[in-house]
């Protein structure tokens, strides 16, 4: 009896040492608890703060131009004519040609990493393209304007002569060989988008569980055909996150793009020639807005590049509830 | 566990304890041997520098259950992964040696990889159904190597369900995703697939580790009925499996094959000690 009795009593004191040890630290747990809730709680005030200051700014643009903001290119500080379309455009299209670029190239990287690259190859080609995302954005845009857009200038003709030349989709490829330009920025952009892409991608292919990519191999599937209807679908959704987090990045960024893009407030139907994006354009002439107008349609740009951001993402989330549904994930 | 009542089947493994000539009869008086599917000449296998093959060669029967056993680490999912040259994908994994399946050596690089593995289909430890509804987990590989029309696919993919015992359970959600189904389910519709690509040899690699006792006696059940088109090779940690479902087993050790013999004889009359102290539970 004393045997059973001795283990029962130490279990008895141990319950009641931790009860009082919760008792004891209870109001350090409040604390913390408060504390994380007022971290987390700032930053959704903050982005409240932001939209706040941006509508209030922006405002009075909004109330002299009406709904034609939206819809008018002119951009004429000097008559006090103020439309955001061709940043708007600038922005959206620019952003566009970088994913069309940096989402293939992205994959092919990831895929190679995880899938058929070498051991000893992978370690310093994933060092690699995490490096290329540390490089600040002024040293693109440095790049971009004094070493490739020179090169770019140089083939430029070639594009002029060979895909202008084809009817329709040629429209977008004529212009005077200037280096700068829309398509520049896309690809430069491409280059800047592509280490967040490539890097969460090859994060996901390589958590795919090894039994169901063999599963595939083992049916006589190629690598492409394991990448394309196994491991994809496997990581949508954190491929999708990857690919928006891309797009998020690629529609702010704005010292890259306005050093390259050309700066030019009209609107182009080709790709060479040089147009501006929202965060371009506020950059540009900032320090120029001495009126109150000139001032509250750069806020204006502002705010909707911050609702651009935001129906992106929201868009993100809708894309993937619906991939999600498609999968069958209702069962 | 019901006993196989089918009567095409040399091999009912009921073990009756004490009972050892009734294991041993049917094989050796009755029948002739069967054909040689696989035949493995000299086989060794090196992960990096790990030599985890020593200098294998067995001959493997057509449309038989063979079963290779033996402890963790002997070798026999590696032996198994050499047949459908799944090793390939790691590079650091490299085979020495013949595998001939009807006559011509699988290893030799100028055979066409896809071919191979359409021949000799492969069922994993986990259930591994694709990120893809029932439906399309069937069809993506038959789409690999036919072009059908949809009532043509309709039907293979119910052929193929039914085969692996799984139609009735799931013909009314074929949409559905293949990741809904229970464990077991799962791992007959790896089955189903595996089966609809028309192979010659199913290769499974502990296939009811993860399963509990109904499913896997399913899964044992639909091996009985495999075994009458297809030849089969089962990797099992779990002896009495290897005892009710194989015809032939080959017990490794230490990445060598210590002995090969039909199922029966190896349970009750082991020519060699390790086999007799492995399959008594002294060791492994």
């Amino acid at each position: 009896m004393h045997d059973m009795k001795a283990p029962g009593t130490a279990i008895a004191e141990l319950n009641g040492n931790a009860s009082t040890g919760t008792r004891a630290r209870f109001p350090v747990d409040f604390l913390f608890r408060k504390l994380t809730g007022a971290v987390a709680l700032l930053v959704a005030l903050t982005l409240l703060a932001i939209m706040f200051a941006l509508v209030d700014e922006g405002s009075h643009a909004l109330h002299v131009f009406g709904w034609h903001f939206l819809v008018t290119t002119t951009w004429n500080p000097v008559t006090g004519q103020f439309g955001a379309l061709v940043f708007i455009v600038g922005t959206l299209i620019s952003s566009a040609i970088a994913m069309l670029i940096a989402i293939p190239v992205s994959f092919g990287i990831a895929l190679f990493i995880s899938e058929l690259a070498p051991r000893w190859l992978r370690g310093p080609v994933s060092t690699a393209i995490e490096l290329l995302a540390a490089v600040p954005s002024i040293i693109y845009g440095m790049w971009g304007l004094l070493v490739f857009a020179p090169w770019f200038g140089n083939i430029e003709p070639w594009i002029n002569d060979h895909i202008g030349a084809i009817p329709g989709i040629g429209l977008l490829f004529q212009g005077p060989p200037m280096g700068i330009g829309m398509l520049t920025a896309g690809i430069v952009l491409a280059i800047m988008v592509i280490p967040f892409i490539a890097s969460i991608m090859r994060d996901v292919f390589m958590i795919t569980p090894a039994p169901l990519k063999e599963s595939a191999y083992a049916l006589g599937a190629t690598t492409w055909e394991v990448a394309r209807h196994v491991i994809l679908p496997y990581t949508r959704t954190a491929v999708t996150g990857g690919i928006f987090l891309g797009l998020g990045r690629a529609l702010g960024e704005t010292m890259a793009v306005t050093f390259i893009i050309g700066n030019a407030n009209n609107l182009s139907a080709s790709l060479l020639m040089p147009g501006s994006s929202i965060a371009s354009v506020i950059a540009n002439e900032f320090t120029e807005a001495t009126t109150h107008l000139y001032k509250s349609s750069l806020l204006a740009l502002g705010l909707i590049l911050f609702l651009i951001t935001f129906v992106v993402l929201v868009f993100a989330k809708l894309l993937l509830l619906r991939l999600e549904r498609d999968a069958g994930g209702k069962a | 566990m019901t006993p196989n009542t089918s009567p095409q089947h040399i091999w009912k493994p009921t073990p009756p304890a004490g009972d050892n000539e009734a294991f041993t009869a049917p094989h050796t008086s009755a029948t002739v041997a069967p054909p040689v599917k696989i035949s493995v000449r000299n086989l060794n296998f090196h992960y990096g520098r790990f030599h985890a093959l020593k200098d294998i060669s067995i001959d493997i029967p057509e449309k038989r259950v063979t079963a290779f056993i033996g402890p963790s680490g002997c070798g026999k999912s590696t032996l198994l992964r050499t047949f459908n040259r799944m090793f390939e994908i790691y590079p650091e994994q490299r085979a020495d040696g013949q595998i001939l399946v009807d006559g011509a050596n699988i290893l030799d690089s100028r055979e066409d990889i896809a071919r191979i593995r359409a021949r000799i289909g492969m069922v994993f430890q986990k259930p591994t159904p694709f990120p893809m509804s029932i439906y399309e987990n069937i069809a993506f590989g038959i789409r690999l190597y036919e072009r059908l029309q949809k009532s043509e696919m309709d039907a293979r993919v119910e052929q193929c369900l039914a085969r692996a015992a799984l139609w009735d359970e799931v013909k009314d959600k074929l949409h559905q995703s293949g990741t809904s189904l229970s464990g077991g389910q799962q791992q007959r519709l790896c089955i189903a697939r595996a089966v609809a690509i028309k192979p010659e040899v199913i290769l499974l690699d502990e296939p009811c580790s993860a399963l509990d006792p109904i499913s896997t006696a399913r899964v044992e059940e639909l091996l009985k009925e495999l075994v009458r088109e297809y030849t089969v090779v089962i990797v099992t940690h779990n002896m009495q499996q290897a005892a009710r479902a194989s015809d032939f087993t080959a017990f490794m050790y230490l990445g060598e094959l210590v002995e090969f013999g039909n199922t029966p004889t190896i349970f009750t009359r082991p020519s060699r000690q390790q086999t007799e102290d492995y399959i008594t539970g002294r060791f492994g």
